[in-house]
Formats: structure tokens, C-alpha cells, sequence
């Protein structure tokens, strides 16, 4: 690192400093994400490094515990059901956050402010709170330990998260372009899909995606909402953690942990590639 | 052209189809923002529907206080009579016996003895006692024999409490949820020393979003400073290692921190191996409430540094090269110029962050033990397990308006529009 020459002693020690204590604060968000991937392929059922791993020794190492999961029913149909409310409540939440984002962001919308407050809550309202309302309300009227009543709620859950992507992919939108095109004759839908829709796709995607990973992740709705045959991954990892802990909690943890990447890495370039779009940044 | 100028110089202004320009100006906006409202419309229905509601007809549980007043209104009526001195009249106790004999026979006496004995216990065993012992009488009175049969008939306060608890409409939850209760005689006292609890729990649960949000601002103020001074390249992949956790699932970074924390676990290990604690010494840094804070403290840290980044990124430095030209010290420089610029986003980042945590409830339920439980896993127990659901529903109207009010001073603050994701 090459400092300006009026930098003394002083200045470069609270530079190193300032690093290393950077790094510590990174080591500290990351570690214990990347600690379960080696530990998940531990051939004893411990939750540790054993001495042969250390030594690298290839007999330490199996994947017996995703043979676990492959080979366990139990987790196959809570996958099954993870996937399927996740991808429903994506789309409801997609399409109603989108829309309601459109008329957002237009500056003829009357009480915005409160709208949005309305809007944003299920993301702010602490979840035992939510889940406990919905409980009864979702028992009263049939739904609860049904599929359509726990779709409906990670929908609503994950809903703020579209309406804040896509408002933010909406500012600084250039309302000429719509104008133009009326101009030029094409209907409103037409405009919408041609003009509009391939503009803010990225923030749709997005934040679809926020509400993916948000149902995915979702547990306390559904430890309260769900029966036995709605179990989802995130509500048997609880149940592995608090009653049976073994090394299965670990493979699971790592294959989700890819999930995640999967999911950052395709936000990231969308982010990236809208903002090119619209002009906002160089790279 | 329909307005001309030379005949009609003082009339309105007239739009094309000869409408004045004004109202059809008025039109044009108001049907822009019919259409506004009908896109926002279903969203807005689907979230009052599904979410609002539920929350509010569970809010509503904390004051209703149906059993009692459902079961024994004949009682009750007869209690009104009542002036609370000396005993209840021979036809109130003989309305209680038809009463709950009947509560009986419809599987309600079960719930009527709960209600009772949430509020005094003994309640429980002294109504279903009483129940059999007058299915075997076949006529009254009935005065006389629950009196000899059990002496607490006798005491004015049994009667005090079936009557305050028939009321349809009680705050008693929330003064439980106060650590208060009503005294035999009416008036409002605490509970006892040994079952003052919320308050504690209260508190804890203050204390400890305080810490993870001091904490998480000491960890995330030099980081974000990092990464809004770095050139774009290094900062953007530094930005996915605060962004990643932020997409790991919340029972994934918890089950690590159970595998780095245990007594057998990674950091314990390392500390044995590296020598700072022998085998006996191995530090319980789990199931209490340094493990609550470690682990909120890493799960809660990106939306601290998000905010903050957002507000670093657009200082300009030249604000401190002025500083430093003008004479002042780094550290002057820094702490004068620099660190007030960064208000916004300190503000939004604490806000933010201690409103998630006052909220928490899977990470102190599975690492908190007992000292680390907050306020959320006692509306889960209340709710799941003691069945007490009107007492999880005061409990959390009281949590629901501290974090209505932080999220209402947020939005002030803030601005809700400038939340941002990633």
C-alpha cells in the first residue's frame, strides 16, 4: 500500500489497524457459513473437525449424510413441499407487488405514504406476531394445515420485498418513453409489455427472488400454520436441531447455502445489468 | 381552435371538444389516479385481508373474555345483586350449581375451571370438586352444602373473582403482562416477587437488541467506510460477502454458530488446541445469552452495513481533503467533518436493526438457553404451549406497538421509500 509521504508511523499503524479489524469483521459474517460445508462431509456423526480431517486424510471424508437425505422420504417430501409453496407464493407476490408497484410510482397516487406503510408491514411486524394472527384467523376460516393457507401467507410475507425492488428499479423512470409510445399509438398493455415490463424485469426478478428465498426460509408461519403433511425443510431443520442433531442438519445446511449463492449471484448481475440499462452506472 | 380570442376574450379556456380546459384537465388527472388506485387496489386488499386482519381479530383476544361470561350469565346476573359483603344469596349459589353442572354436560366446565385458575390458582380443583359433589345432590340448597363441603365458598373473594373474570370485555391481560393483578379486594397491586416475570423479560429482550445494535454499529461502521472508499472492483466483492449471509437462510446461520459455539465445538477446539483454555475449561459460549448475542450480532450486521454503505457512498472526499488543508488532524478531521455526514445512515442501520431484533424468535429459541429468551418465545409458549392465548395476545399487542412506534419514528426518520435490499 503506498501512502502519501505525509503519512507518519502513527497514521500507517491505524491503517493496518483499520484493515485487520476489517478483516476480522468479514471473517466473522463469513466463517460460520463456510465452517458447515467441509463439516457436512465429516464421516463420523460429529459436529467438529475430527483429527483425520485435519490430516486430510480421504477416509475421513464421505457423503453419507446427503445419501441421508436422498435416501430419507421424510426430507424428499419436505423438499417437495418447500419448492411448491415457494413458487406459488413467488408468483402471487410477483404479480400483486409489480402491479401495486406500478401505480406506486406514479405521482398521482394519493396517500402514498400510508399505502406504503400498509404495504411494507408484513416485513416489519415481528413474525411470532404474524404467525400467531394468522394462525387463528387462517383456523377460523379452513386454511390453516392446508397448502393454500400457507402459500397465502409466505405470499404476503414476501410481497414488500417486490414492491421495494421494483419501486426502486421505477425511480427515475423516464415517463416519456410510456408518453412516446402512446404517442406512436400502441394501447396501454402493449406499452406495458414492450416498454415498461423489459425495463424493470431485473427489479421483478429480483425481488421474485427476495420472495423465494423468503418463503424458502420462512419457519415460524409455518410451525405455527402447517400440519404434518405441509412440512417444509426450513420446519424439519428445526425439528433436527432441537430433538435429533446429527450431521444430516449440516449436508441440508450446505446444499441451501448453494441455493443462496445461486440466488446472490443472479440478483447481483440483474442489479447490475439494470442499472447499465438505465444509465445509472458505468459498469 | 374553438376559443377566439377576439369575441370571447374573459371566457374560460376551452379544451379541444369544447369542454372548458380546466374540468377537462380535472378529468384527465383524475382518472391517472383511479388508475393508480385500481393498480395498487389488490395488493392493498390482499395485505388487509390476509395479514392486517388477522392480526388485529388476534389483538381483540387480549380483552375478550368469553368463557366465564358465556357459561355462568345467570350467576353473574345474580352476583350483580350482590354488594360484595357477607356471602352471594342461596339463588346465585344455586344458579352456579345448575350452572356448572350444565358447563359440564357441554364440556365446557374445563375451560370455565382454567379461566378461573389462571387468575386465582386452586380455582381448578375447587370447581371440579364442586361439580361432582352437586351432580350427587339432588335439590338444594345449595348454599349450605357447598359450604360445608369445601370452606373456600365461604370466602368473599371466590365469589370477587368469578365475578371480575365474567366480565365479557377485561384488561387482566394486560396487567398479567405488566407483572399486576387485581387484589381480592379490587384494587391494583403487583404480583408477587417470585412471579414477576415480564417484566424482566421485557427488559431483557430491550437490553439485548441494544447490544446487538451497538455491537453490529461498532463492526459495521469501519466496514462500510472500507467499502464505500475502495475502488469499485474491490468493493463490489467484498459487497457479496456482507450480501451472502444476508441470502443464507436464518436456521442455517444459526445451526453454525450451535456448531462454532458448543462446548465441543470449532472455537473451543481451536482455544484447547492454541492453549488459551485446557480440556476442563472449555467456555459455555452457547445456550445462554452470549450465544444470543453472537448470533444476532452476525445475522442482524448486514442490515446495519447496507444503510450505512448507502450513505458513505455518496460523502465526497473532499470534504475531508478541506479538513486536513485547514489544519485539522486525521482524527479531527474524521470525527468533525466525516462522522456527521454519516448520521442518516446510522440512524437508519440502528433503527432497522433494533427493530428486527426486539422481534427475534428462532435464534434465542435455539441458542438463547434460558438467560437469552426474549419476549417472542414467550408468546410462542403461551400460544403453543401453556394455551394461555389471551395473555400471548396482550403480550404481543405490547410488543406490536413499541415496534409500530420505532417503524412509525423509521418512516419519519428515513422514509420507508429509501429502504433498500442489496
Amino acid at each position: 500500500m503506498a501512502f502519501p509521504p505525509y503519512v507518519g508511523p502513527i497514521g500507517k499503524a491505524w491503517h493496518y489497524g483499520f484493515l485487520i479489524f476489517c478483516g476480522l469483521v468479514f471473517l466473522f459474517l463469513i466463517a460460520p457459513i463456510l465452517v458447515i460445508i467441509p463439516l457436512s462431509f465429516n464421516a463420523e456423526p460429529y459436529f467438529t473437525f475430527t483429527e483425520g480431517m485435519l490430516a486430510f486424510e480421504p477416509a475421513a471424508y464421505s457423503t453419507r449424510w446427503y445419501e441421508d437425505i436422498v435416501n430419507n422420504p421424510q426430507w424428499m417430501f419436505s423438499a417437495g413441499n418447500s419448492v411448491i409453496v415457494a413458487v406459488f407464493a413467488t408468483i402471487l407476490a410477483s404479480v400483486l407487488g409489480t402491479v401495486a408497484a406500478l401505480g406506486l410510482s406514479q405521482s398521482h397516487m394519493p396517500y402514498r405514504p400510508a399505502i406504503m406503510a400498509v404495504l411494507i408491514s408484513p416485513m416489519i411486524v415481528p413474525l411470532i406476531i404474524s404467525a400467531a394472527g394468522m394462525y387463528f384467523f387462517y383456523s377460523k376460516i379452513g386454511l390453516a394445515q392446508t397448502m393454500p393457507g400457507l402459500i397465502l401467507a409466505h405470499a404476503v410475507l414476501g410481497t414488500p420485498f417486490v414492491v421495494i425492488t421494483v419501486t426502486a428499479t421505477l425511480v427515475g423512470f423516464d415517463h416519456s418513453l410510456t408518453r412516446a409510445s402512446q404517442n406512436l399509438g400502441a394501447g396501454p398493455t402493449r406499452t406495458f409489455f414492450k416498454i415498461q415490463m423489459p425495463l424493470i424485469l431485473p427489479g421483478v426478478i429480483s425481488g421474485g427472488l427476495f420472495a423465494f428465498i423468503t418463503s424458502f426460509d420462512e419457519v415460524v408461519v409455518v410451525f405455527f400454520l402447517a400440519g404434518f403433511e405441509q412440512r417444509t425443510i426450513p420446519r424439519q431443520m428445526w425439528a433436527g436441531i432441537r430433538e435429533q442433531i446429527s450431521p444430516t442438519i449440516l449436508a441440508v445446511a450446505t446444499i441451501l447455502v448453494c441455493i443462496s449463492i445461486l440466488l446472490l449471484t443472479t440478483v447481483e448481475l440483474l442489479r447490475r445489468r439494470s442499472e447499465r440499462l438505465r444509465g445509472m452506472s458505468p459498469g | 381552435m374553438t376559443v377566439d380570442a377576439g369575441t370571447a376574450p374573459t371566457g374560460p379556456i376551452l379544451a379541444a371538444d369544447g369542454t372548458p380546459l380546466k374540468v377537462s384537465l380535472r378529468k384527465a388527472l383524475r382518472v391517472r389516479r383511479l388508475r393508480a388506485i385500481a393498480l395498487v387496489l389488490p395488493l392493498f386488499i390482499f395485505v388487509l385481508i390476509t395479514f392486517i386482519f388477522p392480526i388485529v381479530d388476534m389483538l381483540f383476544r387480549s380483552v375478550e373474555n368469553p368463557v366465564v361470561a358465556r357459561n355462568l350469565p345467570i350467576t353473574l346476573a345474580e352476583l350483580e345483586n350482590w354488594n360484595g359483603k357477607g356471602l352471594p344469596s342461596e339463588v346465585a349459589f344455586a344458579a352456579l350449581a345448575k350452572e356448572l353442572v350444565l358447563a359440564r354436560d357441554n364440556k365446557e366446565m374445563g375451560k370455565v375451571a382454567s379461566r378461573l385458575n389462571f387468575e386465582t390458582s386452586g380455582m381448578r380443583s375447587l370447581i371440579t370438586k364442586s361439580v361432582r359433589k352437586i351432580r350427587k345432590l339432588k335439590q338444594g340448597p345449595y348454599k349450605e352444602a357447598l359450604l360445608k363441603f369445601d370452606k373456600r365458598w365461604a370466602l368473599q373473594e371466590t365469589w370477587l373473582t368469578i365475578k371480575r373474570i365474567g366480565q365479557a370485555y377485561t384488561a387482566v391481560q394486560y396487567l398479567a403482562a405488566l407483572d399486576m393483578k387485581t387484589q381480592p379486594d379490587g384494587s391494583i397491586g403487583m404480583q408477587p416477587e417470585d412471579r414477576q416475570i415480564y417484566g424482566l423479560i421485557f427488559g431483557r429482550t430491550f437490553w439485548i437488541s441494544l447490544l446487538v445494535t451497538v455491537f453490529c454499529l461498532i463492526l459495521a461502521y469501519p466496514v462500510s467506510y472500507l467499502l464505500a472508499t475502495l475502488p469499485l472492483r474491490y468493493s463490489n466483492l467484498l459487497m457479496v460477502m456482507v450480501l451472502l449471509p444476508f441470502w443464507t437462510s436464518l436456521l442455517v446461520r444459526t445451526t453454525s454458530w450451535i456448531v462454532l459455539l458448543q462446548r465441543n465445538g470449532v472455537i473451543n477446539d481451536i482455544m484447547v488446541w492454541v492453549g488459551i483454555v485446557n480440556e476442563a475449561g472449555r467456555i459455555q459460549m452457547i445456550y445462554n445469552q452470549m450465544g444470543t448475542l453472537i448470533a444476532m450480532t452476525q445475522i442482524l450486521l448486514p442490515f446495519m452495513i447496507l444503510p450505512l454503505y448507502s450513505v458513505m457512498k455518496t460523502i465526497s472526499p473532499t470534504y475531508m481533503r478541506a479538513a486536513r488543508s485547514l489544519g485539522a488532524t486525521p482524527a479531527t478531521a474524521f470525527i468533525r467533518v466525516y462522522m456527521p455526514q454519516t448520521g442518516p445512515g446510522v440512524g437508519a442501520g440502528c433503527l432497522l436493526v433494533f427493530i428486527l431484533s426486539i422481534g427475534y424468535y428462532i435464534t434465542p429459541a435455539l441458542v438463547g438457553g434460558q438467560s437469552g429468551t426474549m419476549i417472542s418465545n414467550f408468546i410462542a409458549y403461551h400460544m403453543k404451549s401453556s394455551l394461555n392465548w389471551s395473555l400471548a395476545a396482550a403480550l404481543g399487542t405490547i410488543l406490536l406497538a413499541a415496534v409500530l412506534m420505532l417503524y412509525w419514528l423509521y418512516n419519519k426518520i428515513v422514509g420507508i421509500d429509501n429502504m433498500k435490499l442489496g
